[in-house]
């Protein structure tokens, strides 16, 4: 989806503004929304994938307007309504309306207490057709659906670096058309090849690429 | 809430600050009422971030792997064996990469699609890490983003910039510093800044 999120090498956004000793939490609400998206995140209603495409598709004036806790906010409250599992009408009135349909068990503190990001790589259906070293171009690929190949890295040419091993692909776990793995790579570009003759020679960007954002160069 | 207040005006991040907070809260007791959350875990979860996870473990990985030449082979090799070695309280679940810097070459981490950040090494990322100028310029002007943050690096050194596109995180392992030979883990771990472990600091001689 080409919008707003996919960032890079975009202009205008101005200096970075690091504070002095953040907190880990702004306010407490922004804490409560961290946790809750996490153990919804937990209940699997929905792939990490998806869950970040909700939050691609808030509109742009939107998406730049929000911090951080609040995009994930709307994201959340998006996900669970396009999912059928809590209603506009409950948002709007702030309390449930109807029992949960779906019979789940919620994380629980000892849940908590062990929690991991999830592993995304899956037993390999097929060899890896490039290996480190290996020239490769991207694809022009402009899908109105969620994809990990930002703008600025299509159509370009690079060198594997590196094979990550074989990963569930997002721009399928996104749409529900299933985890689909392929094969992960880490692929380098030079800063020219990027942003043109003018780029700073010693930059070099890399990205990780699904098999099928890859051909042969 | 008044010094939530206060961040508002310093902070356009955090606008609206009333009104998202009772949307948060309205949406928490929805998913409690429908039985899909437990608030015990999410006061465990924030409990969490708040005092165990944080960028002092990825520094006693940089630590251990500056004094531990073997260590720092195995970090190099599978980040995620080397910090689930550590007993973190925060196991890594897969894929932590950690790319060291030399003279030769400066790594610098960046998200550009989102805000991907090695949340069991180094915590939740700042603000400025999710934000649009960081988010944009790092890919396309990685010394201009450098200099911002006080890092001047040579002009022989190349600069190599990881964008998290996928489930892989990444780390940097910064320089060691000089003047800090025969220093323990622990003493060296003060000196490792979080801005040195994502590649918008160095870590300075004490």
């Amino acid at each position: 989806m080409n919008s707003i999120h996919d960032m890079g090498g975009m202009h205008g956004f101005g200096a970075i503004s690091p504070e002095t000793d953040e907190p880990v939490f702004h306010a407490p609400w922004e804490g409560r929304m961290m946790a809750l998206y996490r153990a919804v995140g937990f209940l699997r209603f929905w792939t990490i994938d998806a869950g970040r495409a909700a939050i691609e598709r808030l509109p742009p004036a939107i998406y730049l307007r929000a911090s951080y806790y609040e995009k994930w906010l709307m994201g959340l409250e998006a996900s669970l309504e396009r999912a059928g599992l809590v209603g506009a009408d409950e948002i709007a009135a702030g309390r449930a309306l109807r029992p949960g349909e779906a019979p789940v068990r919620p994380m629980t503190v000892e849940d908590a207490a062990h929690l991991q990001r999830g592993n995304f790589e899956r037993p390999a259906t097929a060899p890896a057709r490039f290996r480190p070293g290996s020239r490769i171009r991207t694809v022009n690929l402009n899908p109105s659906t969620h994809t990990r190949l930002p703008r600025y890295a299509r159509d370009k040419q690079g060198v594997v670096e590196a094979v990550r091993g074989c990963h569930v692909f997002p721009d399928t776990a996104a749409i529900d058309a299933g985890e689909n793995p392929q094969w992960l790579y880490t692929v380098v570009f030079s800063g020219r090849e990027l942003w043109g003759p003018q780029a700073d020679p010693t930059v070099s960007v890399s990205i990780e690429a699904f098999e099928p954002y890859l051909v042969a160069a | 809430m008044g010094d939530e207040h206060g961040h508002q005006h310093e902070h356009p991040d955090h606008s609206q600050l009333t009104e998202v907070q009772a949307r948060v809260r309205a949406l928490e007791t929805i998913l409690t009422e429908k039985g899909y959350v437990d608030p015990a875990a999410l006061d465990h979860i924030v409990d969490a971030f708040q005092t165990k996870i944080g960028p002092r473990n990825g520094a006693r990985l940089v630590a251990r792997a500056w004094n531990d030449t073997r260590f720092k082979a195995r970090l190099l090799a599978n980040a995620t064996d080397a910090a689930n070695s550590m007993g973190f309280s925060s196991p890594v679940g897969a894929h932590l990469i950690a790319v060291e810097n030399t003279i030769q070459t400066h790594n610098l981490v960046v998200c550009t699609l989102c805000s991907c950040y090695p949340w069991e090494v180094l915590g939740l990322p700042p603000v400025w890490y999710k934000s649009a100028p960081y988010r944009s310029r790092a890919v396309i002007e990685p010394r201009a983003v450098l200099a911002e943050f006080g890092v001047d690096l040579p002009v022989g050194t190349r600069v190599r910039v990881w964008d998290s596109t996928a489930e892989t995180r990444f780390m940097v392992v910064p320089m060691r510093p000089s003047g800090t030979q025969g220093w323990s883990e622990e003493r060296l771990a003060t000196l490792v800044t979080r801005d040195s472990m994502i590649g918008t600091g160095t870590v300075n001689p004490p």
